[in-house]
């Protein structure tokens, strides 16, 4: 895929500015990883290895950063990223149900993404809204108090900005 | 110039309507140079319907409708109305002092408010001594959960021998359902790096470091900004104030990992590594941040600081109880009617916060039980709502201070499925750097899952008990030592939901799908088909007005029919 080949080449060249930009590299492995995710959209091995012989560390130890922060993801995200909050107030208040009702509408386990990648599907912990719980959001757009039957009306008002249909 | 004499302060967090009725009838009454109309996001915890508050008689209007206005407006012109509202005069601001009266992104609102005066009379004419012993005499103790005296802590790292120091603030705030650490940083930048330039003379220490969640983005533009404002103006960064002492802050984005809220393990995430939690000691004190000696406390307990010089550590000491001085604030959530930030003096009971700060719990139901301390707390059950808050009476039944999430529950949720929740949480979390955390909490959560889907066995009980407390004891740091906290104090408190689960294979509080059965009454039935059409797995069968039946094989015991029978023929049992 030469275009996909050409894209990430000119991200990790931004990606590269960054890290020359940085004073020191030293303990900068976990801010760096954060740019990287903000420009690439995830981290793939090839941004991984990129990353550690940039900053001269050994790729397992990338790895093992990447994979210990629930915030890193190795696989692309959905254009609209679904979170659920998962939180104490918003399960309290049936936020399971909620979570349920978006995986049958979309047909996807939490962590996934549709297959036209248009939505990605997670849970979170507590995005400190909890007085309107349950909560979720959608690339970043908080929604509160919301039901099982408004998970339905969320996925078609992002569809609608899409022109597409549920698949 | 005619002066303002009285201020009207509306909740706009729910909507406009009242404050522009408001501001409509100012001007239609001509009062436009005497009674100002300000917006605010809410006073604390929300209950339905608009809050206004007029100033200078400090009383509320609650369920303010547009039409109220006027009247609302003339009260207010002759320098009265509104009447104390339990859910908000109870608050004692100190640590929320700011929080939704100042513009957070304006140093000279903070400044107005005798912003960078501690600062400045700590540099000035107080030693590093001085501001040590203050803080121990205002008996301050850590916010972040665990309740170390601040003072104590403040002189070790001033005592440990270093050129390099540092100050850190731990605004991980990982407790699921709490949010007392994003008001402040998001409403009150400047307080917590004034506090911080204080820590650091009194510790010796040039450089500070915030570990914000990444979760919380306008937290970090609101600091970031708050840096930018009082390095221009002299009061962060080199020579502050002409005094000599430096002292520059920084920012560190966490990545979503509740461990990294303990205090070692942030510091290893600060140097860019995973982020497990270290051997203490040594503690980081002496050896912290790039093994230099460090500071760290929580946000809330920076935010208390100036007001200890402000006041006198005098003053704070006279607030709380015997061992536990100030207030604290906490985010009430849950089934309860008022959410929201609430902050107490120490000592005020589980009762005053649940019914009158809270409003009682939600559509009248029954209360069962208030969660405190997250995941590393328990669950306080209604013949101690007595008990006044503190570190000590928390922890002697059982949970503990926390950092302060507060999650009401009633007579719908189940204890067991609550405690399988938190471990569920736990075992996600825990790093897996020690075996009796990582394998240990996997085992009481395999034994909390069977239980809630109706497979436990009677042996479990004291099976989750030993386990518990061999976790307790042998796990390397806070998370796994607190971790079988949820299932130990459910045990204890609720052990007839454990049996109800394990003998019966009932959930008494009708949460633990698995125990469940829908069933419709053929008495009652119809056979309208509504149930059937709904059914999103078909599972229902039956013919047109004749009786419906479900195929509990297949049933994924959603509720929809149930929710949708016109006729109430559908029942859980
Ligand atoms: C698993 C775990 C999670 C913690 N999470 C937090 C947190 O999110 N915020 C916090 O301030 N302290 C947290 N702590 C407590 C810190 O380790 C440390 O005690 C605290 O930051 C010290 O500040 P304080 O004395 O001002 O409370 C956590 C501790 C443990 C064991
Ligand atoms: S628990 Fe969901 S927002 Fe706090």
């Amino acid at each position: 895929m030469p275009v996909a080949d050409t894209d990430m080449a000119a991200k990790l060249a931004e990606l590269d500015a960054y890290i020359d930009s940085l004073p020191t590299k030293e303990g900068k492995l976990i801010t760096v990883l954060h740019k990287a995710q903000d420009i690439i959209g995830y981290l793939p091995f090839d941004a991984q290895h990129h990353i550690a012989r940039r900053l001269g560390v050994p790729s397992s130890k990338v790895y093992g950063v990447v994979t210990f922060y629930s915030f890193f993801n190795i696989k692309p995200k959905g254009k609209y990223k679904i979170a659920c909050c998962m939180g104490t107030a918003c399960f309290v208040r049936g936020a399971q149900a909620i979570v349920d009702e978006f995986k049958k509408r979309l047909s996807v386990e939490t962590g996934e993404a549709t297959k036209d990648m248009l939505f990605s599907l997670d849970t979170i912990r507590c995005v400190g809204a909890c007085g309107l719980a349950p909560v979720i959001s959608v690339n970043g757009k908080i929604y509160g108090r919301v039901a099982p039957d408004d998970v339905n009306k969320i996925i078609e008002e992002y569809m609608a900005k899409d022109g597409g249909s549920v698949g | 110039m005619a002066k303002i004499t009285s201020n009207i302060l509306v909740d706009v967090s729910g909507g406009k309507d009242v404050y522009n009725a408001l501001a409509k009838a100012v001007s239609a009454a001509g009062l436009g140079k005497s009674v100002q109309v300000a917006a605010v996001d809410g006073f604390g915890v929300k209950a339905e319907g608009a809050v206004v508050k007029v100033l200078p008689s400090g009383g509320y209007y609650t369920g303010v409708a547009p039409e109220d206005a006027d009247r609302i407006v003339q009260a207010a012109a002759s320098g009265e109305g509104g009447s104390p509202v339990p859910a908000y005069t109870t608050n004692v601001r100190v640590a929320l002092k700011n929080v939704g009266y100042i513009d957070p992104a304006s140093i000279d609102d903070y400044i107005a408010t005798r912003g960078y005066e501690a600062l400045g009379g700590c540099l000035t004419n107080n030693t590093p001594q001085d501001v040590i012993a203050a803080v121990k005499a205002s008996g301050l103790r850590g916010r972040g959960g665990a309740g170390f005296p601040t003072g104590l802590k403040w002189e070790f790292a001033g005592k440990s021998a270093g050129d390099k120091k540092y100050v850190i603030c731990n605004a991980d705030e990982g407790d699921p359902g709490a949010f007392m650490d994003r008001s402040v940083l998001e409403g009150d930048p400047h307080a917590v790096l004034e506090a911080m330039a204080i820590c650091g003379y009194a510790i010796g220490a040039d450089e500070g470091v915030i570990y914000c969640r990444a979760e919380y983005p306008l937290a970090v533009a609101r600091l970031e900004n708050a840096i930018n404002q009082a390095e221009a103006l002299g009061l962060l960064g080199d020579n502050i104030l002409g005094t000599g002492f430096s002292f520059k802050i920084s920012i560190n984005l966490g990545a979503g990992a509740f461990v990294c809220g303990e205090e070692t393990a942030l510091i290893n995430s600060i140097e860019g590594q995973r982020g497990e939690p270290r051997l203490k000691p040594p503690f980081p004190a002496a050896a912290g941040l790039w093994m230099k000696p460090s500071n760290v406390n929580n946000v809330e307990t920076y935010a208390c600081v100036r007001h200890i010089f402000l006041n006198g550590p005098e003053w704070f000491a006279g607030i709380g109880t015997e061992k536990s001085k100030g207030t604290k604030v906490f985010a009430l959530a849950g089934k309860i009617n008022n959410v929201g930030l609430i902050e107490v003096p120490m000592g005020t009971t589980l009762r005053e916060i649940i019914y009158d700060i809270g409003g009682g719990i939600r559509g009248g139901k029954q209360f069962k039980a208030i969660q405190t301390g997250g995941p590393s707390g328990g669950c306080i059950p209604a013949s101690l709502l007595d008990l006044p808050i503190d570190y000590e009476s928390l922890a002697s039944v059982g949970s503990m201070m926390g950092s302060g999430g507060l999650i009401v529950m009633d007579e719908d949720d189940c204890m067991v499925n609550i405690a399988r929740y938190y471990l569920d949480f736990t075992v996600e979390e825990s790093c897996g750097k020690c075996t009796p955390c990582r394998i240990g909490n996997m085992r009481l959560l395999e034994m909390l899952e069977e239980i809630t889907s109706g497979k436990g066995k009677p042996e479990y009980i004291n099976e989750l008990r030993e386990l518990g407390e061999v976790i307790k004891d042998a796990s390397l740091c806070g998370l796994g030592q607190t971790a079988p906290n949820p299932v130990l104090s459910t045990m204890h408190y609720f052990m007839d939901e454990y049996e109800a689960h394990i003998r019966d294979h009932k959930c008494p509080a009708g949460a633990c799908s698995a125990l469940l059965k829908y069933v419709i009454d053929p008495e009652k039935c119809t056979g309208c088909t509504l149930c059937a059409r709904n059914c999103p797995v078909d599972c229902i069968a039956g013919e047109r007005r004749k009786t419906h039946v479900i195929d509990q094989e297949r049933c994924i015991k959603c509720g929809t029919c149930m929710a949708k029978c016109r006729f109430g023929a559908i029942s859980r049992v």
